[in-house]
């Protein structure tokens, strides 16, 4: 019997291999699309528009990862994004020529600071600064996770927490005009590494920079989510007290997959902050965190392609909705919510992957092969029986 | 002795008006989340409604003469109250009775709810108002025509898909020749997307004097209100058939429905009181400032901790909350808190950075979180044998 399962896994083996092989091709493929065609195809505003979608798409992925495979439901993810965004932009913010009257940022001087807050005296160097994108939401993320799973709050709950802490987050942020700017954010940016930030040849490195940044964390997804780790994650979405009781403790968990979720978003608002070169306490606005919730949700739950897919498919249809009729955006968004939850649960992706693909091209006449049962192909027997008759047909 | 005494009074009834605010607008939200367990994000734009009723039923008063606009008040109330408890029964039975035991995604429908109410505010007028209504007609009108006919069942899914873009083209065009025909006469917005002001009576303005300070008539009127609210509520609860069964579907819906009790009817009931709490909620927080289409968004995650930190299923531990955040909030925003330590220098630094009315949510909201890591089901939590629990 043994032998029989070992045989049928090397067949099932060398499957995934070519399915892997498959994917990392179109992956690729993608990649080099988005970074040699689309500079030639679309317009400057419109190629920045698409980088900054897609430095969204890296916290789409982080909030598939919690959403969608773990089953939380954050609605606090803008305050990462913020984190991240905030400390690129202090970064730039303090690269002051060093000739300049003040060596400190405009707004400081403004507001009657005269010497930097001690926070901010770090940031004065690259290195720290990109650390600080990373570390700092992910050990905020460490702790709200630590301190909400070890209670065992979790569904709703936790989105309600999540919700308050975004709307404590954006008050503090919005009301220290001294170390924040307020409700202006940072803007205003000049040089980052002795490059001008809005010249066209930065913004492109930043773009290929977000492409080359949304694979890396795409396959870290990919790997998160396929192995052992995947499949418990699932688990506590489905079952958490089941997990428990079968001897796994679900809150080391949750806060690890927290925490990289809010690694992901604070990449993301760094990113996204460069591109935009602004960032403002709005990025704490609880809607936005809702509508990270939607994109995932259009594109596909529990789909890694579909979070991606989704984030600059519903940024897209809100630059050109809102600027073609801005009163009709909300009208349409509040209708997407309702259309993604009551009809399409799944998603673009999801719908896509059910039989439905099928049933339309047999609508347009496309009539699809059906060999055998689907499960035939997988089952180790048939597959075993196939090479010991030297994969001649059944 | 009087002197001494007078700040704590006067922070003791800041603090209860405070709390009377959220909890009459966390009322609402005790039943609908407590009872049904449904999230409703939209419940702050259901008070976003009450307030507007209250603004429409003050101008159409305000037509009628003074003698009806001194008692405009009263019969804002009850409208309100209808307005939106209408509009929650059209919302349970259009979305959420759909979405039962699935909490996460009625939050996500319940947003987009949300921002359609918001945008409704902003943008209505007579066209849209006709669109819709004829829009509902036309659509709703052919599927109970059709539903009669024996072979319904087959025929659903293509009726749909042919009647709702042939109505809504239908309703769009009329709108759209209506307001090229009439042109401002009915494309322009009731209300735009600036805010409202709704004017007190006379007799609500001013305040009680007690010593060197006043107790504002509208603070008062609200803690007034919401005793009434909690009173009758308590009553319907209790005292009532209906109030029976509602009790009975939240300790055990399955059982309820096997005895007989007609679980849907309870649940758009409920959702509906839930909602025209909301109503009478937006109409008291109307007198305490201007109103806009985005003033539920300022009410909704307060709400929420309300009812997280009472304990969901128990209106008493809304009650408390409700209280304990107000005074807290008030007590730490005004800086009342700084002052009583000022002997203590580092705490009076503490406290004087954080008293502002923002800043002191976020002190709130961190000792909200310390709470609830002693008690992770709020401060009167559901006895029961879940391992949820």
């Amino acid at each position: 019997m043994t032998v029989d399962v070992a045989l049928g896994r090397r067949g099932i083996e060398k499957q995934k291999r070519r399915s892997l092989l498959i994917e990392s091709s179109v992956v690729v493929g993608i990649a080099l699309f988005l970074i040699f065609a689309m500079p030639a195809l679309l317009s400057d505003f419109r190629l920045n528009l698409l980088g900054r979608f897609l430095a969204l798409a890296i916290v789409a992925l982080g909030m598939d990862l919690i959403w969608g495979y773990t089953g939380m439901l954050s609605l606090g993810h803008g305050v990462f994004f913020a984190l991240g965004g905030y400390a690129i932009a202090m970064h730039v913010k303090l690269q002051i020529p060093a000739d300049a009257s003040s060596q400190l940022p405009d707004f400081m001087s403004l507001y009657g600071v005269t010497e930097l807050p001690w926070f901010w005296q770090p940031f004065h160097s690259f290195g720290v600064a990109l650390i600080a994108v990373v570390l700092i939401p992910t050990l905020l993320g460490t702790l709200l996770g630590f301190l909400v799973f070890r209670n065992r709050i979790r569904g709703v709950y936790f989105s309600i927490l999540t919700q308050a802490a975004t709307i404590v987050f954006f008050n503090f942020f919005n009301g220290q005009q001294k170390l924040f700017n307020g409700t202006n954010g940072l803007i205003d940016f000049k040089t980052i590494l002795g490059a001008t930030v809005s010249d066209r040849s930065t913004q492109l490195i930043f773009y290929i920079l977000t492409i080359l940044l949304l694979i890396v964390f795409y396959v870290l997804c990919r790997w998160l989510t396929s192995g052992r780790f995947g499949r418990l994650l699932i688990a506590i979405r489905d079952d958490e007290s089941r997990v428990r009781f079968s001897g796994y403790d679900p809150t080391d968990f949750k806060v690890l997959v927290f925490a990289v979720s809010a690694a992901l978003a604070g990449i993301s608002g760094a990113l996204y902050a460069l591109q935009s070169q602004s960032i403002s306490p709005r990025a704490m606005d609880i809607a936005f965190s809702i509508e990270m919730a939607i994109w995932v949700a259009v594109g596909g739950r529990a789909s890694l392609s579909g979070a991606i897919l989704g984030a600059v498919l519903v940024n897209f249809a809100k630059s050109i909705l809102s600027e073609q009729f801005p009163e009709i955006w909300l009208f349409f968004q509040g209708g997407l919510f309702l259309i993604v939850v009551m009809v399409l649960p799944d998603g673009i992706v999801g719908w896509l992957k059910s039989s439905n693909f099928e049933k339309l091209l047999t609508l347009v006449g496309i009539r699809p092969q059906v060999a055998t049962y689907p499960s035939l192909e997988t089952d180790p027997d048939v597959q075993q029986e196939k090479e010991s008759l030297g994969n001649k047909e059944l | 002795m009087l002197e001494g005494i007078l700040p704590l009074l006067d922070g003791l009834f800041n603090g209860i008006s405070t709390g009377a605010v959220l909890l009459i607008s966390a009322l609402g939200l005790a039943i609908v989340f407590g009872l049904m367990g449904v999230i409703n994000m939209a419940h702050g734009e259901l008070m976003m409604l009450g307030a507007y009723t209250t603004f429409v039923v003050q101008n159409v008063c305000k037509l009628l003469g003074p003698a009806w606009f001194e008692s405009y008040v009263f019969l804002a109330l009850p409208v309100a109250f209808l307005v939106t408890a209408l509009v929650g029964l059209v919302l349970e039975r259009g979305v959420i009775r759909y979405l039962y035991g699935r909490p996460l995604e009625t939050l996500l429908a319940t947003w987009g709810v949300s921002l359609i109410l918001q945008q409704f505010v902003r943008s209505v007028n007579w066209v849209l108002t006709i669109e819709i209504g004829l829009f509902c007609g036309l659509f709703f009108g052919a599927m109970w025509f059709l539903s009669r006919r024996l072979d319904w069942e087959r025929i659903k899914n293509w009726a749909i898909a042919l009647l709702l873009p042939l109505s809504f083209g239908l309703s769009w065009a009329t709108g759209t020749f209506l307001g090229q025909t009439y042109k401002l006469a009915v494309t322009q917005p009731w209300f735009g997307a600036q805010n409202v002001d709704v004017t007190a009576p006379s007799w609500l303005r001013g305040g009680l004097p007690v010593g060197s300070f006043q107790m504002p008539y509208t603070r008062l009127f609200i803690i007034g209100l919401t005793i009434i609210c909690l009173w009758g509520i308590y009553l319907f609860l209790q005292r009532s058939v209906w109030g029976l069964r509602i009790r009975s579907v939240t300790q055990n819906r399955s059982m309820s429905s096997c005895l007989g009790i007609p679980t849907a009817q309870v649940d758009a009931l409920t959702f509906s009181i839930g909602s025209g709490l909301a109503g009478i909620a937006g109409c008291a927080v109307s007198f305490l400032g201007s109103v806009g289409p985005n003033t539920g968004q300022n009410y909704i995650v307060d709400t929420f901790m309300v009812v997280v930190v009472g304990g969901v299923g128990k209106l008493v531990g809304s009650i408390v909350a409700a209280m304990a955040i107000g005074t807290a909030n008030y007590l730490v925003g005004s800086g009342t808190m700084a002052l009583m330590l000022k002997p203590i220098q580092p705490l009076f630094d503490f406290f004087t950075f954080f008293s502002t009315t923002s800043m002191a949510k976020v002190m709130v909201f961190a000792l909200i979180i310390a709470f609830l890591q002693v008690r992770p089901a709020g401060i009167f939590p559901q006895k029961g044998r879940t391992v949820d629990a």
